[in-house]
Formats: structure tokens, sequence, C-alpha cells
């Protein structure tokens, strides 16, 4: 009797686990039922690398838009990227227990700090900055590709940290053994002993760089042209995609969502790789 | 002499690495401190009353329908979302068994849920839940979108939660011959509860700082909303709109001095609760 009222329950259990499966079917399938249309009649080879986007003329080439999403992403990794590991490997190794438990909290508030805000921040500080200091109108790749630096910082601090942390002492014991010093044994063995971790946590940025709207529509000018240079406006896909959603129409409007079936499917493509550097750093877990 | 020469340089340059590292810390952390100084500084004067009126009109540019609605979108978010990623947590940490082909996929779905950009569940809830369900734009649309969203935080904070729960806890109550489900709703649960809301609380603040996922599901109208099927802009919506209209930089800046002391306040509060868990330990 109570056998079977337990098994009921974990049936029950799996069904609502079940939930997450559905989710990812649905979102799949909702874009692809929408995107396809819109492939089929402008051909896929044109709307990928298509070089103008002017909805009026029904013209749909997104290529500049994978493109800007490319580079301002690019740049994004080359601002956070060093500073991201440099801090991970800081908060690992270097930093004092006292410093520790006032720079956790900050970097978690880093993670939570809204997009709109660091937009709004991009906005109001790094626009006229860069229109001052450089030229140009202020609304860059630069200052998206800055703006975004600062915010994958938390993710790769976090991920790269963990990667760090589950590096087993003894390799740095074994250093420290050997006569390197402190800073060495850190660099030369267990960096490189986390090699895998960090990988992830690069990926992980790449990602969220990638996937990000609303900072960027507020500071990367929007052009839809092709990406003209540093200080020239440029257009992601995913600003593509908010910019104009809100008054597309028939044909015009699957290629939007056809936009977002590209977006998906190169970032479903960015976490199977993800997953696969952080299972061979922590193992299935 | 030639060996000295370079245990000199290997030291100056292990100095030089451990200074770029403090270097590295430094600039991650003032980058914030900048960030949310600069905001408090700028906008804390534009702060009034007005601000926090019931009705918005252009005159007083009032915050607080968004505030309402955003409130609305939580509650209504999570009273979906946190049934169910807390089940889907228990079953995995309790019921599901390694190894197994079906568990491992919807492991990685949750993953795959997690990684997903908030502008691909906007046009999610657009496709399906304002357009093909008819919810129109509505708060309920934008709390459907944001709840898939937030499950993937839930289930593995719950899962977390839950793993560090002490295995003599469970034995202790199948020793006093309590079954598996009273176990897990009796005895593990409970001890979880920190955990869990950390999570909640986490989710929260993804909710709040939202804007991409609902700008297109609860809309952007800037009045309090009389239903569930009323649309309504929150917060984050709120802020994002006045910035690119631009006719308001005033009330924007008060707006994101608003945001911004609430994601300190959650912050605040996940580190608080976690820290608890941590002591429970």
């Amino acid at each position: 009797m109570n056998l079977q009222k337990d098994k009921f329950f974990k049936n029950s259990f799996f069904c609502i686990a079940f939930v997450s499966v559905v989710a990812v079917v649905m979102i799949c399938s909702c874009l692809f039922v929408g995107g396809m249309p819109a492939l089929e009649k402008i051909g896929v080879k044109e709307f990928l690398l298509g070089t103008k986007w002017r909805p009026s003329s029904e013209l749909y080439g997104i290529l500049p838009m994978i493109l800007g999403s490319m580079y301002v992403t690019m740049g994004a990794l080359i601002f956070g990227v060093p500073i991201g590991i440099l801090t991970a490997i800081f908060m690992a190794r270097f930093c004092p227990r006292k410093l520790y438990r006032f720079f956790k909290p900050i970097v978690e508030l880093m993670a939570g700090i809204p997009s709109v805000i660091y937009g709004f921040f991009g906005l109001v500080v790094l626009v006229p900055l860069v229109r001052d200091n450089l030229g140009g109108t202020g609304s860059s790749m630069l200052t998206a590709a800055l703006l975004l630096g600062i915010m994958i910082l938390p993710t790769i601090v976090t991920v790269a940290e963990a990667a760090l942390r589950a590096v087993p002492e003894s390799y740095y014991e074994g250093a420290l053994a050997l006569g390197a010093d402190h800073v060495r044994s850190v660099f030369f063995t267990i960096v490189p002993a986390a090699k895998s971790g960090i990988l992830a946590a690069i990926i992980l940025g790449l990602g969220r760089a990638v996937g990000e709207t609303m900072a960027v529509i507020m500071v990367a000018g929007n052009q839809t042209r092709m990406p003209q240079g540093l200080l020239e406006g440029v257009r992601t896909m995913t600003t593509n995609i908010v910019i104009e959603m809100g008054y597309a129409t028939d044909l015009h409007y699957d290629a939007l969502i056809a936009t977002a079936l590209v977006l998906f499917l190169f970032i479903v493509l960015l976490n199977l790789s993800f997953s696969y550097f952080k299972g061979r750093m922590f193992g299935n877990g | 002499m030639v060996n000295c020469l370079k245990m000199q340089a290997a030291t100056t340059a292990s100095n030089l690495l451990g200074i770029t590292v403090w270097v590295a810390a430094g600039v991650n952390i003032l980058s914030l401190i900048f960030l949310i100084g600069y905001i408090l500084a700028q906008g804390i004067s534009y702060l009034n009353w007005e601000l926090f009126a019931f009705e918005y009109t252009t005159q007083n540019v009032s915050l607080f329908p968004a505030l309402v609605n955003t409130v609305l979108i939580i509650v209504i978010a999570l009273s979906l979302a946190a049934p169910l990623g807390i089940c889907t947590a228990i079953y995995f940490v309790e019921y599901a068994k390694k190894g197994n082909k079906l568990v491992s996929v919807m492991d990685i779905t949750t993953d795959t849920l997690a990684g997903i950009p908030s502008v691909v569940y906007g046009l999610f809830g657009l496709l399906f839940f304002v357009s093909y369900l008819q919810f129109g734009y509505s708060l309920l649309a934008g709390a459907c979108t944001v709840a898939i969203m937030i499950l993937p935080v839930i289930i593995r904070t719950t899962e977390e939660a839950l793993q560090a729960v002490p295995v003599s806890y469970k034995e202790g109550s199948y020793a006093l011959g309590a079954n598996k489900l009273r176990t897990v709703f009796v005895v593990v649960l409970p001890a979880a509860v920190p955990g869990i809301l950390t999570g909640i609380i986490l989710s929260i603040g993804r909710i709040i700082g939202e804007t991409a996922a609902l700008i297109y599901t609860a809309g952007t109208v800037a009045q309090l909303p009389e239903n569930m099927f009323s649309s309504g802009r929150s917060l984050a919506v709120h802020l994002y709109v006045l910035a690119s209209e631009g006719l308001f930089m005033e009330q924007a800046f008060a707006t994101a001095v608003v945001l911004v002391i609430i994601t300190v306040i959650i912050n605040l509060a996940s580190t608080w609760m976690a820290g608890k868990l941590m002591r429970g330990n």
C-alpha cells in the first residue's frame, strides 16, 4: 500500500520535472514554426549572408547583425576575459580572508544589477566619454564592447573561481616544495590544471555577451548597415529583434523570428560546449 | 652569475604578476562601485513624492504603477515557478537514478533554459502566450514568460540546498519508520528552506531586472492594472522607455536609483540567507 503510494508520488514528481523539457521543446518549436516560412521565402543563404536589411524594400539579410554581434562580443571578451580571470585568480588564491568577505558579495551584486541599469550607465557615462575623447557620436561598437566587457565580469569570475578552487591543494603544495614562490605555484600549476573550467567560464561569458540586449540597445547606435569601424554604430541580432518587433508585420515579423532562431541555435551550440568543458573540469556535477 | 640574474628576473616577474592580479581585482570592484555611486549621486536628488503618485501622467511621470506591476508579475511568476521548480529539484535529488538517459536529458534542458537569452524568452512569450493563447499584452503573459526564465534558477538552488542536507537526517527519519515521501517533506525540505529561499530571492532579482522578456509580453502601459489581463510596464521597462525617449532624464535617473536600491537590498538578503545556510551546516 505504502509502496504504491510512494510510486505514485515518484511518478508525479517525474511528470513535474519534465516541465523543463517541455519548455525547451515549446520554445524550439515556436521559433522553428515561426521562423521557417521566412527562411523559405527569403532563402537561407540570402538571409544569413545578405548584407542589406531593408524591410521596406523586402531585403532581409542579417549578415550585418551577425557580424555586429560577433564584433561586439569579441570586444567584450578582450576587455572582460583578462580582468575576469585575473580577478578569479585573486579571489581564489590571493585575497586575504577579511577582504574576501567584502569582495564576494560585490561580485554577486555585479551579477545581480539589471542589464537596463548597465545600459543606462553606459548611456549617461560611457557614451559621452567616448564621444568627447575619441570622437563620433559615442554610440558605437567600442562603447558596447566596453560595457559588455564589464557586464560579463561576474560570470567569468564566478565560474573561473570555482574551477580554480576545484584544483587539489596538493598541486600547489608540490610546486611550493619544489621551490616555486606563491605566484609561480598559482600561475604555473593551479591555473593550467583549471584550464577546462576557465574555458567554460569564458564560453559562459561569451553566451552572456551574445544574448545581451537592453544594455547594447542603449549604447550601440543600432544602425543596420555593415559594421564600419570601432567608433561607428552597430546593430546586433538581439537588438534587431527588440527594436523592430513592435511594428513588424508579415514577412518582416517572420524574419525577426528567424533572427531569433539563428541566435537560439548559436546559444544552444555555446551551451553544449560549456557543458562539455564543465563536465571535464568538475566531473558530471 | 647568470643563474643569479635569472632568479632575480623570475622574482621580478612573479612580483609583477602578483601586482597585476591585485590591479585586475581592483578594476573589477571599482567599476561596480563607480556605477552604483554615480547613479546614486546623480539621481538621488531627483527623488520626490510625485514619483510615487497613484496615477501616471506626463506631469509627474510616476513610477508607482510600474512598481505595482513589477510586484504583481513577481507574485504570479513565483506562484507558477516555485512549486514546479522545487518539485523538479526534489525529483532530481531524491528520486532520479544516476545514469538514466531521461534524467540527463532533463539536466541538459535545465541548463539550456538557463542559457537562453531573455530576448528569445520575450519572443517566445509573444508568440505563445500573447498570440497563441491570446492573453494579449498582459501581466499574465509577462509573468508566464519570466516564470519559465526563472525555473532553472529555482531548480538549481533548491537542488544544492537539498544535497546539502546531512544524510543522517534522512537516516534518522527512516529509522523512526517514516516513508520516503514523509521524510522528504517533513525532514529534508524544512532543513533546506534557507537554500530554497536564496533561490527565490535570486529569482525575484532576475524578474525585477528583466526588460527584454517583458517589453513585448507585459507591454508598456504606464498605468495601474485592472486585472491580470491588463498590460503594464515593469520598473525596468519603465526605465528603458524613459531613457530611450530621452524626454524625462531626471525621472529616469530617479527610477534607476530606485532599481539600484532594490537590487542591493535583494542581494544583501540573499547573501544573508546563504550565510545562514552555511552556518546551519
